[in-house]
């Protein structure tokens, strides 16, 4: 039984002894295993010329490992939070994500990074925010989110054997949250796929990450009102399957997508602008939106107030059945 | 202290006459062949974006020292991380013209280099290159290659983060990389005692722990004997090419809002080429009618180059998607699809 940051471990120590040109980078990712053990174990087994330590520097990190990706390496990098992200952004948006076009596909940009990220944990400032829009809306890139030990695994695994680069995005409130059976072995779950945790009849519910557990919670608390609620886990923010989001539109007539970051320009807007070019005939009642507030992510003492949770998403849902 | 072999007038100093003497007759030609070369061609590409053949276009004048002479220095297994202005090393180094005019005429195709060559596509952002330069270098070093990486920049690069990174990374790890600034005083029209409170750009080599080299940019055999020296010893090292660009930054600015023309007089009188052609004089290598041939022998290579360009270029809507990803996934190929429909519908025309 593993926890999802166990999982994740597992997966990089998988990935470490499959492949010699797998190496890990990161800041006390090395002797201290992750400052959420994430790497646990790694240095010790791999040694600190494959689990590297490096400076305080996302910039450099991020530049170094592209440059290792073009000498044919394979790097796992790990940014402490995905708020702190931000000086690697000219990086990975200007160069990780242009370097197969611009080399005109001479050049590999193959590499994993990996950030912790969302609220709910009561964390330091400018620890919890979801900024996965900003790399949903780069080409070049796939935007992957886990939310169980299981999918971690396999996610993180299809992630490292992709030939694209992925930003793969842990939600930090699933880390220790549950922990189930977790095959000690190699394996994969495809990362261009939404996962379907609930079946239902009457509404969909579209989230990732953290949202699911609230997802399911809901779907539960919706059978009470007899309300039969499917349940869509992303898991793929870019590309975005939509033929599992469009099938299940169809069959439920109602959509409420759900997601920490604010709500403007999220992914949620995408999502809602695809449906309503593809599936609007099908759909009996509006498509709505459960996100952030449009305001910076607040400091813990708020951030229940600020997070979609299961009360939110039920009173959304009754609005789309009553709707008129 | 600066490196200097070469004087303005062309007269070889005591440390200029010993590395004369190591260097090879053939050397000593393909120096002054290529300063020719890249002058003509530069020339070329400024008279090309008047007449609307290029686009924006970043002339090289009064660097060519700095980038042949360097360029000449490096072997094939090196990785190569240029900026915007290095037409020089790409020429220089093999990198095929119509390339070099494919990409400044906007064609993408023009990024990609020839097979087995290290050299990467010109990186447009400042300093953003020098971390990849490390990382490559970083990679050199695991497979045990023999080889460097070298990352050229100008002053106004080493304002940036990513150049403090870099070298922060160069110095930790102790990395064979050559961070190669061509200082020709302007980051655009701002002059580099306005870029730093240091007087030099070596200064800051001392902060990272990494060699250091300070040498006279316009003096091709300098810069030449400091990257063969600095190669060899696989370490990392700041290295300041102290030049000046005579043109413009591009084609689009006009320098003369920045600086005086008595100040670009100073510089014309440290012309690179000049000064290495009075030296060739000098010893008797430069044969007039043998240079008349090879100027028109490259004004046609120049001339097909562009034709070339001009003629084979692919211009279809599928050069926006191509290498976005490995392969092209099914979401982008409708979106290519669609791309298509609109050229055959008439609301695009290629």
């Amino acid at each position: 039984m593993l926890t999802m940051v166990q999982s994740i471990a597992d997966a990089q120590r998988v990935a470490l002894e499959l492949d010699e040109n797998v190496l890990l980078l990161g800041e006390d990712i090395g002797k201290n295993g992750g400052v959420f053990r994430a790497t646990e174990g790694l240095w010790e087994q791999f040694g600190s010329d494959r689990v590297i330590d490096t400076p305080l520097s996302e910039a450099g990190i991020v530049g170094s490992s592209l440059g290792l990706a073009m000498g044919g390496f394979k790097p796992i990098v790990e940014i402490q939070f995905l708020s702190f992200i931000t000086p690697a952004f000219e990086q990975i948006v200007s160069h990780v994500a242009r370097m197969r076009l611009r080399s005109q596909g001479v050049f590999s940009n193959s590499m994993v990074i990996r950030a912790p990220y969302g609220g709910g944990i009561g964390a330091p400032e400018l620890h919890s925010d979801s900024t996965e829009a900003y790399f949903v809306h780069t080409p070049g890139l796939r935007v992957v989110v886990p939310s169980s030990p299981y999918t971690a695994k396999g996610l993180l695994l299809g992630a490292i054997e992709c030939p694209d680069p992925v930003l793969f995005l842990e939600p930090l409130r699933l880390y220790r949250s549950r922990k189930e059976e977790v095959p000690s072995s190699y394996f994969t779950c495809p990362i261009d796929k939404a996962k379907r945790w609930r079946e239902g009849e009457d509404v969909t519910l579209i989230g990732w990450g953290a949202m699911i557990p609230i997802l399911i919670d809901a779907s539960q608390m919706l059978i009470e009102q007899d309300i039969s609620a499917e349940v869509i886990d992303l898991q793929s923010l870019s590309p975005i399957d939509e033929d599992t989001i469009f099938d299940s539109a169809r069959k439920t007539g109602r959509v409420v997508i759900v997601h920490e970051a604010p709500r403007t320009c999220g992914v949620g807007a995408e999502i809602a602008a695809r449906l309503s070019e593809e599936v609007i005939d099908s759909l009996e009642a509006p498509i709505k939106r459960v996100a952030g507030y449009d305001v910076p992510y607040p400091l813990f003492a708020l951030e229940h107030a600020y997070l979609p949770n299961v009360n939110k998403v039920v009173r959304a849902v009754m609005e789309l059945v009553y709707f008129q | 202290m600066l490196i200097n072999h070469l004087l303005p007038c062309g007269a070889l100093t005591n440390t200029g006459s010993a590395f004369w003497q190591m260097i090879s007759q053939q050397e000593k030609i393909k120096l002054l062949h290529f300063m020719r070369f890249v002058r003509l061609f530069d020339r070329r590409m400024v008279l090309w974006q008047r007449q609307g053949k290029i686009g924006t276009y970043a002339p090289v004048e009064g660097q060519e020292a700095s980038q042949i002479g360097s360029a000449l220095a490096l072997n094939k297994l090196d990785w190569i991380f240029p900026s915007y202005r290095e037409q020089g090393v790409a020429f220089t180094l093999g990198i095929p013209t119509t390339s070099i005019i494919q990409y400044w005429s906007g064609h993408i195709e023009g990024c990609k280099p020839p097979i087995g060559y290290r050299y990467v596509p010109p990186t447009v952002p400042i300093a953003t290159q020098l971390p990849h330069a490390v990382g490559a270098a970083w990679s050199i070093k695991k497979r045990k290659e023999d080889a460097i990486a070298i990352a050229y920049f100008g002053d106004g690069a080493t304002s940036e983060g990513d150049f403090h990174e870099a070298l922060n990374f160069a110095g930790v790890f102790h990395l064979p990389v050559l961070f190669f600034c061509q200082n020709n005083g302007y980051a655009i029209s701002v002059p580099f005692e306005k870029q730093s409170a240091t007087k030099s750009v070596v200064d800051r080599a001392k902060a990272y722990e990494i060699d250091e080299y300070q040498v006279d940019g316009n003096d091709i055999l300098a810069v030449y004997d400091v990257i063969k020296n600095a190669r060899k010893k696989k370490r990392p090292a700041l290295i300041e090419a102290m030049t000046y660009r005579t043109g413009a930054h591009t084609t689009a600015d006009d320098a003369s809002r920045y600086r005086c023309e008595e100040e670009v007089r100073v510089w014309l009188n440290r012309d690179p080429l000049y000064r290495y052609e009075q030296l060739c004089i000098k010893e008797g290598l430069l044969d007039e009618e043998q240079l008349t041939k090879e100027d028109e022998k490259m004004a046609i290579h120049l001339d097909q180059s562009m034709k070339e360009v001009e003629q084979k270029t692919p211009n279809l809507p599928s050069g926006l998607f191509n290498h976005v990803y490995y392969q092209l996934p099914n979401w982008l190929e409708k979106q290519q699809e669609e791309a298509s429909e609109d050229v055959n519908n008439g609301s695009v025309h290629c």
